[in-house]
């Protein structure tokens, strides 16, 4: 399978995401991928706005399966007031839903924003929530049993992996 | 049931707190690590976390508590747990029930997890066995004191409290000053220093209370007894002082408790032997003028006020560990 540069990918991401950046927008970046892509987005779209992250293992419904908190989590660090604030949460692939339905829960944990968006630099499909995107430049199928990672390598460059699980 | 250390289930995973001694490095900072996000939940709007949603936690507390079990409910309620609080005195043991009854009770009503205070030591271990014996493996036992012999939780939160602050373990020397022999929390505290590589650690405290044979409490371990305080502080990076208990009085071990104070109370003189950006700990609660002066106390090398704090997030640590790992 033929993926674009990540490069390629998050030009067409910001100029998606322009018309609809607003003083106020504030970038959320999901650990740890999702950070690495808003780092770019929040560089390139030139916002004011301090970057914010949020860690969703809290929120995961798969912990006890363990998968929820093995790195341990990290703390969210999200804007001094959440409440009525324009969010755009950033991830590097969206999957089941999963992950997005746990940041979500998260972020209502600080306060009620305005409104919330999705940007997503691939989808790989395989959803098990109904959930979708609201800027992504690139959609593939991705069997199940591959697993589809954005690395960043030791000069901050960022790329993708295919493996077999 | 892993017979030879109950508090791993047969894959290695942690499913009972009982005691320190037999947890490595790797776990010990493993569950500092798990800490430290929960520290912030506190500052949310929303001050809790679905981790323990649904679950019943029981607070078994047969030994006075107020710090231990508050922070306790707090941890649990802040994971979203339902949280019972057994009145022992006014509870069936009261009226003669054994222990293992009680909590075969407690079994039956679906519980998931004990916090277990109790007079004798070993108690929350005769638990965990017990229930792994009536095949109710899926409850959890934490030790939240008991006996002489262990109070994990309060040497794990002592420990996150000393990463905090000075980072490194393998370069400290840590005095703990007072009943070092009879305190479960010392005795904690002891088993995870030494784990953690702490190089020195000085027990300080009267020949009465500290015999010379308490070096050997732990095999090859860095101890070191100081009868002279000021030998004990000189140094010392970090200083955990210890609650006089009372019943050493009525024992005889020591003259009086101003005695106490004059020669081992923790003073801004004697303070001043210790290195300048030494921190003061102390386990709660505090008797002001016997181990610790109050200008000590309250000064700004205490971190006593953020040991409670930091004791909520380690909870959170432990239990969400337990009860979120498999079964």
């Amino acid at each position: 399978m033929n993926l674009p540069p990540v490069t390629d990918l998050i030009a067409q991401l910001t100029a998606q995401m322009r018309p609809h950046i607003t003083p106020d927008t504030v970038l959320v970046g999901i650990h740890t991928g999702g950070v690495w892509v808003a780092e770019v987005l929040h560089a390139a779209l030139g916002l004011a706005t301090p970057l914010a992250s949020i860690d969703a293992s809290f929120h995961r419904d798969d912990h006890h399966i363990g998968n929820g908190l093995k790195s341990g989590g990290r703390a969210s660090h999200l804007p001094g007031n959440v409440e009525g604030a324009h969010l755009i949460l950033v991830d590097d692939v969206l999957y089941t839903g999963r992950t997005i339905r746990a940041a979500l829960n998260e972020i209502f944990d600080y306060g009620r924003p305005a409104k919330v968006e999705y940007a997503v630099l691939v989808d790989r499909g395989g959803r098990e929530l109904p959930v979708a995107a609201t800027y992504c430049p690139f959609a593939v199928a991705v069997p199940a049993s591959q697993s589809l990672d954005l690395c960043r390598g030791e000069d901050g460059q960022l790329s993708f992996s295919l493996s077999e699980k | 049931m892993n017979l030879a250390n109950p508090q791993f289930n047969t894959h290695g995973e942690l499913i009972h707190l009982l005691s320190i001694e037999d947890l490595s490095r790797d776990i010990l900072h493993a569950i500092l690590d798990r800490a430290e996000p929960f520290t912030a939940v506190a500052e949310r709007e929303v001050k809790k976390v679905p981790l323990l949603r649904g679950k019943s936690v029981f607070n078994l507390f047969f030994e006075n508590s107020t710090r231990t079990r508050t922070t306790f409910e707090i941890a649990a309620k802040r994971l979203s747990a339902d949280v019972i609080n057994l009145n022992i005195n006014t509870s069936s043991a009261a009226k003669g029930e054994s222990l293992l009854d009680t909590v075969d009770n407690l079994a039956a009503m679906q519980a998931d997890m004990f916090v277990v205070r109790h007079a004798s030591s070993g108690a929350p271990y005769l638990i965990a066995q017990h229930l792994a014996g009536i095949g109710s493996n899926h409850i959890h036992v934490v030790n939240a004191g008991d006996g002489r012999h262990s109070h994990p939780t309060q040497g794990l939160l002592d420990m996150y409290t000393i990463r905090h602050y000075k980072r490194d373990f393998t370069q400290l020397t840590v005095a703990v000053v007072g009943d070092v022999l009879h305190s479960r929390v010392a005795r904690s505290q002891l088993h995870a220093l030494v784990t953690l590589g702490v190089p020195e650690i000085r027990l300080v405290g009267p020949k009465t209370l500290l015999p010379t044979y308490a070096a050997q409490m732990i095999e090859n371990a860095p101890l070191r007894i100081c009868h002279d305080i000021g030998e004990g502080l000189r140094g010392a990076d970090v200083v955990m002082t210890l609650r006089l208990q009372n019943e050493r009085m009525n024992g005889a071990l020591l003259p009086s408790t101003q005695e106490y104070f004059k020669s081992y109370g923790l003073t801004p003189e004697k303070l001043a032997l210790a290195k300048p950006d030494a921190i003061v700990m102390h386990p709660g609660p505090m008797n002001r003028g016997v181990e610790i002066d109050s200008s000590v106390a309250d000064g700004s090398q205490a971190v006593i006020l953020p040991q409670v704090t930091f004791g909520i997030a380690v909870r959170m640590a432990v239990m969400s560990m337990l009860a979120g790992g498999s079964q």
